[in-house]
């Protein structure tokens, strides 16, 4: 059964979110990919204040194909999250408390994870046109000059996501893959 | 001499990346369906339903697949009887290319400068072109968008002779463990093995657009395809990489004679949004 949660996310919420759960997210989620974290890492490295506020926020990591005219947004899957590993920890410290994206993040954003109370969630990877369909609004907030990968603040409606890592260390991925594991007669 | 316009390149590629990056292939399709009845994990069944969902829906709402819109790989069969005029092949190719990925509001992925500023070239442009010389008056036009998510995740070894045919599929097979979640399972895995350095990537790639659900007419070869997906679907890693016994829709494997002293393996890993269209001019 998908549990519905609303953003911004508290402390409370995140603490009740474990590895496996299936989630419908209700509210504003904003995006960044790459060169978005790039400048805001630059930003937090020289002191200087955040285009928006991370608090309690969730990032979505994705670029989308361009809006047709009469359209919200394009095409709105997860890219890979692994490249943002050099600078998740940093926004999870200013307060971040959830990431979604899909593919593996590495041992230092698992740490930040349980240090800062925050959580990945994983979206289906490939899904863009479906999961557009659950994107309300959406508009530029940041480095527009971007273009895909400029932030934006999405309005989104019963976005379905998969908790992958927790903050208590759990992870989806080697759980689940732990679990259909077949060895030997190969 | 059959005389052919550049210009039909130019329009017949500015479709078919449109038409590739929108419309999913009855074959993956009929995969998604079939897969479904033998995927053990629910939440792997859950998955396999949303790709199925997706497909449909970009198809009825002429939205692209995936908001990964690729960079575009273009394969040219061309006649050796046919004189193309009317200006340069590869900037017809181009053309097309910033036409149907303009047009078509598709994403541009492509940066210049790719270990420095890495500034989008705006138009998703150059294409990754590959040409082949073929008998014949008539020009084939593959076009195969390529995300990065899969791209990233392939692998090319230059093994060792005594390594033999065990440890090429254990390349492969680590290949795709490593690769876990990343590349948007299930994959196609795509296998080069033989010729030099290029051409065993290139027989990776190109081996990515066979059907699916199709037998290697050799069946050497048809007997490696199979015992590579048991082994990866052993893996465990299942649809989106959440666990469960569908790893891969189907390998492929083309091979050339390689040197006395190499034994190249390339594996190139596509995602499930296995998009390419084709056309005859």
């Amino acid at each position: 059964m998908d549990r519905v949660i609303t953003t911004p996310l508290t402390d409370e919420v995140v603490a009740s979110l474990h590895a496996g759960d299936r989630l419908l997210i209700t509210g504003i989620i904003y995006t960044g990919r790459d060169a978005a974290h790039k400048r805001l890492v630059e930003l937090i490295d020289k002191g200087e204040p955040l285009p928006i506020d991370l608090k309690g926020q969730i990032i979505y990591f994705v670029g989308p194909t361009p809006a047709r005219p009469g359209e919200v947004i394009g095409s709105a899957g997860p890219t890979t999250s692994g490249r943002m590993d050099a600078y998740s920890p940093k926004l999870t410290a200013l307060g971040l408390k959830g990431m979604i994206g899909k593919g593996s993040r590495n041992e230092a954003v698992k740490e930040a994870l349980k240090r800062d109370k925050a959580v990945y969630l994983g979206a289906t990877g490939g899904a863009g046109a479906l999961l557009a369909q659950r994107i309300v609004s959406a508009k530029v907030v940041a480095y527009e000059d971007l273009g895909p990968e400029a932030i934006r603040e999405l309005e989104v409606k019963d976005f379905p996501v998969v908790v992958i890592n927790d903050m208590y260390g759990g992870d989806l991925y080697v759980e689940g893959r732990k679990k259909y594991e077949r060895k030997g007669d190969s | 001499m059959r005389e052919m316009d550049v210009a039909q390149v130019t329009e017949a590629i500015a479709k078919l990346v449109v038409d590739a990056c929108t419309y999913l292939g009855d074959d993956v399709v009929a995969f998604f369906e079939e897969a479904i009845e033998r995927e053990e994990s629910e939440t792997g069944r859950d998955i396999l339903v949303q790709l199925l969902e997706n497909a449909n829906l970009a198809r009825d709402s002429n939205r692209p697949l995936c908001q990964d819109t690729g960079l575009a790989v273009v394969f040219l069969e061309i006649g050796q009887d046919v004189h193309l005029v009317g200006g340069s092949l590869e900037e017809a190719v181009n053309e097309g290319v910033r036409k149907g990925y303009t047009e078509g509001y598709l994403r541009k992925s492509a940066v210049a400068d790719p270990i420095g500023e890495r500034k989008n070239t705006g138009d998703n442009t150059p294409a990754m072109l590959h040409t082949r010389i073929v008998p014949g008056d008539k020009v084939g036009v593959i076009v195969a968008p390529k995300g990065g998510g899969a791209e990233n995740m392939s692998a090319i070894g230059m093994l060792k002779p005594a390594q033999g045919r065990q440890g090429a599929i254990d390349f492969i097979v680590d290949t795709v463990s490593k690769a876990g979640p990343n590349p948007c399972p299930p994959i196609i895995v795509g296998v080069g093995l033989g010729g030099t350095f290029e051409k065993a990537a290139y027989m990776a790639k190109h081996a990515l657009l066979r059907e699916v659900g199709s037998t290697n007419p050799d069946p050497r070869l048809a007997g490696l395809e199979d015992e590579i997906e048991g082994r990866c679907n052993d893996l465990g890693i299942g649809p989106a990489g959440l666990g469960g016994t569908v790893t891969v829709i189907d390998v492929f494997v083309e091979e050339l004679p390689a040197h006395i002293a190499s034994m190249p393996v390339a594996v190139n890993i596509q995602c499930h949004s296995a998009r390419h269209k084709e056309a005859v001019l």
